[in-house]
């Protein structure tokens, strides 16, 4: 790192302050120890069933896989008071292919990743281009990836300008901001890449912890430094900023530490998908699994439920 | 000089780990004349599910495996079983069986073992068959395991019932969660450490202990178990006969009022192998 990125990162930690890394970890393991039972648990279970992304990203998707995948997201299981998912996650060449399977105007909204997901690595007028073919094809959201190899080199006007490029490129869509979390390497750039990113974006977006694409995901503790970004950038500007962690959640249990984290940092407000949501595959199927046992007191078995959407 | 005496913690094998409860709970287990041997673990349900899971993780790779590797596995822990003899024989006396009953106890449990590694690679000829048809087709039934076989042993021979329950189950790829004695739970505990060197992989075989009436209706209940075998009194029989319809699992339920003869001929057999596997019948179009 030369002299002149070094400056420009401290004046940024300078200005957004920095992050007590033990603090952190400490925080966050305190929410793996409170006990949800009974009818709290069965709240959260499907307050977490309503936040989940139903996600598919791989290079073998088709559009009958969408369909499959947006029959689960309408209806999640056989018990019709299992509300649907918040939206499916596709690529934009899928887009097409979801709006069809969900109709004009459905309850399950359509993200949509662009910008070169997951690299990036495009130039710009690609990258926009993308987004503005998902929102016309009839993505509701979007969820881009920032420029990492910007940001590192300390060169934050051009993350931030380039964010604002495809606020504009969005027009009515919703917006997620992926920061990639495992590439930004230390919980201050994280913290640092949450606020450029927030005062680019509008209340009501989101900022992501990852694309899924890359060996470390959403853990408690980075989910915990981008939390307390949007509180403090909440109580700074009133701008209500959603988050939403992305990969490696795939149990229940999980899923409900991450409630738990949202609901003693952020409070009840951010409980809902309006502002948190689950980027998730197979968590969605562990999540009905505990819905049924607390239903019927008996532990069921995975093959009992449709496939998870990894698997299809 | 004098010396601390080092003590073992017990501790439960699970998914190829020797672990707590989850619930940290403990309950002492006292030798035959009254004294404290050792603190054992009291697992809970949440343990159960957690073995379940680890089974369910071990079954695809353990079913897998050729039979006569299965068989090869078995005859292995065995010899592990064998070299370690005085051990076992020990946990054996702690319940107050005599020295010359112990060690007969382990060589009838080591002999068990070594009696369902030969039938590993052989019960299939047994239980398969080539069925005639009237068409030109060869017509087969073959054998494939069940998944995960719950196990609750009884109080008399606790590790030669123990291991009559576990080693049928595991011979023809199934994987098994087994619950120890409550009264005589540290065999298991020996036990557990000679599956853990055996060339088993982990996971295939899972050892609890605990309170019976903790565990028993979770063990009737749970969907991902997709057999039983079980020593029960008429109490714990009728909860896991209703629990096994409603999850629609198999359930071999053995009297625990009667005295079984764990050392006789008849507890051992191709039939304890047929308990837990399932047949698949099979139509192949005969070429010209």
């Amino acid at each position: 790192m030369n002299a002149g990125q070094s400056a420009s990162f401290r004046r940024l930690f300078d200005e957004v302050g920095p992050v007590d890394c033990v603090g952190v970890e400490e925080r966050v393991a305190k929410y793996t120890t409170r006990s949800l039972k009974k009818a709290a648990k069965l709240w959260g279970l499907r307050t977490a069933v309503t936040m989940v992304d139903l996600t598919t990203l791989e290079g073998k998707d088709t559009p009958g896989k969408v369909a499959s995948l947006c029959a689960k997201a309408r209806h999640p299981s056989d018990d019709p008071t299992v509300p649907p998912v918040a939206a499916v996650c596709v690529y934009p060449a899928m887009v097409r292919a979801a709006r069809r399977a969900l109709g004009p105007g459905a309850a399950v909204r359509i993200a949509s990743v662009a910008t070169a997901f997951p690299s990036g690595q495009a130039p710009l007028r690609t990258r926009l281009g993308e987004v503005r073919a998902a929102v016309a094809d009839g993505a509701d959201e979007i969820d881009m990836v920032i420029n990492r190899g910007a940001f590192l080199a300390g060169e934050f006007a051009e993350v931030a300008d380039e964010i604002a490029a495809v606020v504009a490129a969005c027009g009515d869509a919703t917006l997620k901001v992926i920061l990639e979390v495992s590439e930004l390497e230390t919980f201050d750039n994280i913290r640092a890449a949450s606020f450029i990113a927030m005062r680019t974006i509008r209340g009501g977006d989101f900022i992501k912890t990852s694309t899924g694409k890359t060996s470390l995901n959403a853990t408690l503790g980075n989910n915990q430094v981008m939390l307390e970004a949007i509180r403090d950038f909440y109580l700074e500007t009133g701008t209500a900023i959603g988050m939403k962690p992305a990969g490696g959640i795939r149990t229940a249990k999980q899923a409900l530490q991450f409630l738990v984290a949202v609901k003693e940092t952020l409070g009840d407000a951010w409980l809902t998908n309006a502002r948190y949501r689950f980027g998730a595959s197979s968590l969605l199927n562990d999540l009905l699994r505990q819905i049924e046992k607390e239903r019927t007191g008996a532990y069921q078995a995975p093959y009992y439920f449709s496939e998870a959407a990894e698997s299809y | 000089m004098s010396r601390l005496p080092i003590t073992k913690t017990p501790k439960v094998y699970v998914g190829g780990a020797f672990i707590r409860s989850e619930s940290a709970r403990v309950f002492p287990l006292r030798d035959a004349a009254g004294n404290f041997f050792a603190n054992i673990p009291q697992c809970t349900r949440k343990d159960l599910r957690n073995a379940v899971e680890a089974a369910a993780k071990a079954g695809p790779g353990w079913a897998k495996r050729t039979a006569y590797n299965r068989g090869q596995i078995l005859y292995r822990l065995g010899e592990m079983l064998e070299a370690r003899a005085g051990e076992l024989a020990d946990a054996i006396r702690l319940g107050g069986a005599s020295k010359g009953a112990a060690a007969r106890e382990v060589t009838a449990a080591v002999d068990r073992l070594i009696y369902y590694a030969g039938w590993a690679d052989k019960y299939e000829q047994v239980l398969g068959n080539v069925n005639p048809v009237a068409a030109p087709y060869f017509n087969f039934t073959v054998t494939e395991p069940m998944g995960i076989v719950g196990i609750i042993a009884p109080d008399e021979a606790p590790l030669l019932a123990l291991l009559s329950l576990v080693a049928p189950a595991i011979t023809s790829g199934n994987t098994v969660v087994a619950l120890a004695s409550s009264a005589q739970p540290y065999p298991a505990i020996v036990l557990g450490e000679m599956l853990a060197t055996s060339d088993l992989p982990g996971g295939v075989v899972n050892l609890l202990t605990g309170f019976r009436k903790e565990l028993v209706p979770t063990f009737a209940t749970h969907a991902h178990l997709r057999a039983l075998a079980a020593v029960a009194n008429a109490a714990e029989r009728k909860t896991l006969a209703l629990g096994a319809a409603d999850s629609v699992k198999r359930a071999r339920l053995f009297k625990g009022e009667a005295p079984i003869d764990w050392f006789a001929d008849t507890a051992q057999g191709v039939h304890a192998i047929r308990d837990f596997v399932e047949f698949k019948t099979v139509w192949h179009p005969i070429g010209a």
